[in-house]
C-alpha cells in the first residue's frame, strides 16, 4: 500500500472526505459563476452541506457543461497558476479540456503511484508505457506515477508495434502499460516474429485501461505474457488514469479521498444503494484547477463499500460493465457519433446520413463509416470522389482523434437498408479473444 | 457552339456491389432506352458509369426514380476516319488550344469510322469546340446519337 488512507477506517477516510468536499463546495461557489449560478437556483448555499449525505442535493456537471465553458470557463485559478493542459475530443466539434496546478499534479502523481503500488513497483522495475503521450491524460498519467516509484520508464507511446518488442526485449521491461487490445496485438505480432513471449520478455504486470476488456481479453493477457493483469479506471474531466486501480483480489478500488464516487438512477438522477447497478458520478474534492461537483461519467457500473482481503477500505467498483449513452470507445480512444456527423455537416458532398461500423482488424478496433454521396453535389470524376473520402478521413482524424476509413455508399440506401435509428453496428464482440 | 454539338451525358454513381450494373441496365431496358455509347470508370470501392443514350431525358427520369445518384452534363463526339493517328489529331488541337481532356472513350461507328467522345472541363467546352471546328475535325451533332 503505498499510502496509509487506503486502509484507514471508514470513518477517518469519510472525516476527511467531508472537509474536503466542504472546502471544494466553497472554492466552487465562490469563484466559477457557473457553479455560483447553479447553486443560487436550487437555493444551496455551501454552508448546507453538513454531512456527505448533503452532496445528494448538489447539481450535476455534465461534458456539455464543460464544452459550453470552453476552454478554461469552469477553471478555478488564472492560467498563470496551471502547469499542465489536457484535452480530449468533445462530443461535437469543441475538445474537453482540463488543467492543474502544480498542487492537482502532486495528487495525480501521488494516485497513480498507489495504482504503481499495486504490484510493488519500483526501482528495480522498468515500465514500459505504450499509452498515447500527448493530449491524450494517459501516457503521461502512467509516466509521473511510474516515476514516482523509482522505476524506469520508457515512455514508447502508442503505435510502432514491431520497435515496441525490440525495446521491451532489450530493455527488460517488467512492466507493460497499455490498452488491453493493444498488448494482445502486441503479443500476436511477437508470436508471428518468432518471440516465445514468457522466455524473451520479463513482464510480470500490466496496467490495463481506457476501455472494456472482456473477462476472455483479461486471461488471454495473463495466458500470453505470464502477467498479473492490473485494471486502471480513470476519465481526464475527474483527473486522467488513477481515479481507481484494481488490487492483487481483482477489486477496483476508488481512490475516495480524492474523487468521491456514487452511483445514480441516469434518467432519474436519484442516487442508487451500494450494490445496485447505475451511471457512476464523480465529485473532485482536492482537486484545484477544475475541481468538478458530481460529474456524469455515463459509466454504468456498480459500487461495493465493503473492506478488501487486500487491506483497503476503500470503495470498490465493478469494471464498467456499459455507457448509459452512445459513447463508442475504439483503441481507448472515446467516440460519440455525434462528433461524425458534426464532420458530415462540414463537408460539401455528402448528407448528413451515416453508419458506423466497429469491427477487428486483428485484435485491434477499426472504425469505418459508411456516408451517402450527395445526390446534387455528386461530381463525376474518380478523382474528385477520392479526394471527398480523403478530406472526410482526415477531418474525422482532426476532430476525433483517430483514423476513419470512410466509405461512400449511394444516396438514400443507409435509410432503406438500415432505418433510421439503426446508426451503429458493433462486430467486435466475441471476436479475437478465442485463442 | 454547345447548343449545336454538346451531346447529354448521364453518370451514375455505382457502388461496388453485385448487382448494382445489372440494375442500371435493367431500369434502361425496361424503359426500352437504348445505350449508344458508354464507359465504365472505377476504383476499389465504387464505380462511375458513363452513358450516351438515346432519349437522355426519359433515362434521367427513370433512372432518378429507381434511387440512382446522377448528374447529367455536356460532353462532345468527334467523328474520325477509322485508321491510325485520327485519335492524336484530335488530341493535338486541343493540346494547342491548351485545353485538359477530363476522359475521353470511343467506338466504332462503321467500317470506316470511328466516333470519339471527350468530356472537358465546362468552362473549356466553347472554346473546345470552336477549336475543333476551326480545324476541319467533324463534330458529331446530338441527333446521332438521339431519338
Amino acid at each position: 500500500m503505498w499510502n496509509q488512507i487506503e486502509g484507514a477506517p471508514r470513518e477517518e477516510l469519510e472525516r476527511l472526505q467531508l472537509r474536503r468536499l466542504q472546502d471544494t463546495i466553497q472554492r466552487v461557489y465562490h469563484l466559477v459563476p457557473f457553479y455560483k449560478k447553479k447553486f443560487d437556483e436550487m437555493g444551496i448555499r455551501p454552508e448546507d452541506v453538513k454531512t456527505l449525505e448533503d452532496l445528494k442535493r448538489l447539481p450535476f456537471t455534465t461534458k456539455q457543461d464543460l464544452r459550453d465553458h470552453y476552454p478554461f470557463g469552469l477553471f478555478t485559478v488564472p492560467l498563470d497558476q496551471v502547469v499542465r493542459i489536457h484535452s480530449s475530443s468533445g462530443t461535437t466539434g469543441k475538445p474537453t479540456v482540463v488543467g492543474y496546478t502544480r498542487h492537482d499534479m502532486e495528487v495525480w502523481i501521488e494516485v497513480m503511484a498507489r495504482t504503481m503500488a499495486m504490484v510493488d513497483v519500483g526501482p528495480k522495475d522498468v515500465v514500459h508505457n505504450a499509452y498515447g503521450y500527448g493530449l491524450f491524460t494517459g501516457g503521461l498519467g502512467f509516466h509521473y506515477g511510474a516515476e514516482r516509484v523509482g522505476a524506469a520508464v520508457v515512455p514508447s507511446s502508442g503505435g510502432f508495434t514491431k520497435r515496441q518488442l525490440l525495446l521491451m526485449k532489450d530493455f527488460g521491461a517488467t512492466i507493460l502499460c497499455s490498452t488491453p487490445s493493444f498488448a494482445l496485438h502486441m503479443a500476436e505480432v511477437a508470436k508471428e516474429d518468432g518471440y516465445d513471449l514468457k522466455k524473451d520478455f520479463k513482464i510480470r504486470a500490466g496496467f490495463f485501461g481506457a476501455e472494456p476488456a472482456s473477462e476472455g481479453l483479461r486471461q488471454a493477457l495473463r495466458d500470453a505474457w505470464g502477467l498479473t493483469y492490473i485494471e486502471a479506471y480513470g476519465l481526464s474531466e475527474i483527473i486522467g488514469p488513477g481515479v481507481a486501480a484494481g488490487c492483487l483480489y481483482g477489486h477496483l478500488h476508488v481512490f475516495e479521498d480524492h474523487f468521491i464516487p456514487e452511483i445514480i438512477d441516469t434518467d432519474t438522477g436519484e442516487v442508487l444503494p451500494d450494490g445496485t447497478e447505475g451511471e457512476l458520478v464523480f465529485t473532485t474534492i482536492t482537486k484545484q484547477a477544475l475541481p468538478i461537483i458530481r460529474y456524469r461519467t455515463k459509466d454504468v457500473t456498480v459500487l461495493h463499500r465493503e473492506p478488501c482481503k487486500c487491506g483497503r477500505t476503500l470503495t470498490i467498483m465493478e469494471s464498467v460493465k456499459g455507457r448509459a449513452d452512445d459513447m463508442l470507445i475504439v483503441n481507448g480512444v472515446n467516440v460519440f457519433p455525434s462528433q461524425v456527423e458534426h464532420v458530415l455537416t462540414k463537408v460539401e458532398g455528402v448528407t448528413p446520413n451515416y453508419v458506423i461500423v466497429l469491427d477487428k482488424k486483428g485484435v485491434l478496433d477499426k472504425l469505418e463509416v459508411w456516408v451517402e454521396v450527395d445526390d446534387r453535389t455528386f461530381a463525376d470524376g474518380i478523382g474528385a470522389l477520392e479526394q471527398l473520402k480523403a478530406r472526410l478521413q482526415q477531418e474525422m482524424l482532426n476532430d476525433l482523434y483517430i483514423n476513419v476509413r470512410i466509405k461512400l455508399v449511394e444516396p438514400k440506401t443507409l435509410e432503406r437498408s438500415m432505418g433510421k435509428a439503426k446508426r451503429i453496428i458493433d462486430k467486435r464482440e466475441a471476436e479475437g479473444l478465442q485463442k | 457552339m454547345i447548343k449545336k454539338y454538346g451531346i447529354k451525358q448521364l453518370s451514375i454513381f455505382l457502388e461496388n456491389r453485385k448487382g448494382r450494373l445489372l440494375e442500371v441496365t435493367k431500369a434502361l431496358k425496361d424503359a426500352a432506352i437504348n445505350i449508344r455509347a458508354l464507359a465504365l470508370a472505377e476504383s476499389a470501392e465504387f464505380g462511375i458509369l458513363r452513358l450516351v443514350v438515346n432519349n437522355p431525358e426519359k433515362a434521367k427520369s427513370v433512372l432518378s426514380s429507381a434511387g440512382f445518384t446522377l448528374r447529367e452534363q455536356y460532353v462532345f463526339a468527334v467523328e474520325v476516319p477509322d485508321e491510325p493517328g485520327s485519335f492524336y489529331k484530335v488530341v493535338k488541337v486541343l493540346s494547342d488550344a491548351d485545353i485538359n481532356i477530363d476522359y475521353t472513350y470511343a467506338f466504332v461507328g462503321d467500317s470506316s469510322k470511328a466516333v470519339l467522345i471527350f468530356k472537358v472541363p465546362s468552362e473549356r467546352l466553347e472554346a473546345a469546340l470552336t477549336a475543333l471546328d476551326k480545324s476541319g475535325i467533324s463534330l458529331v451533332e446530338p441527333m446521332f446519337f438521339y431519338d
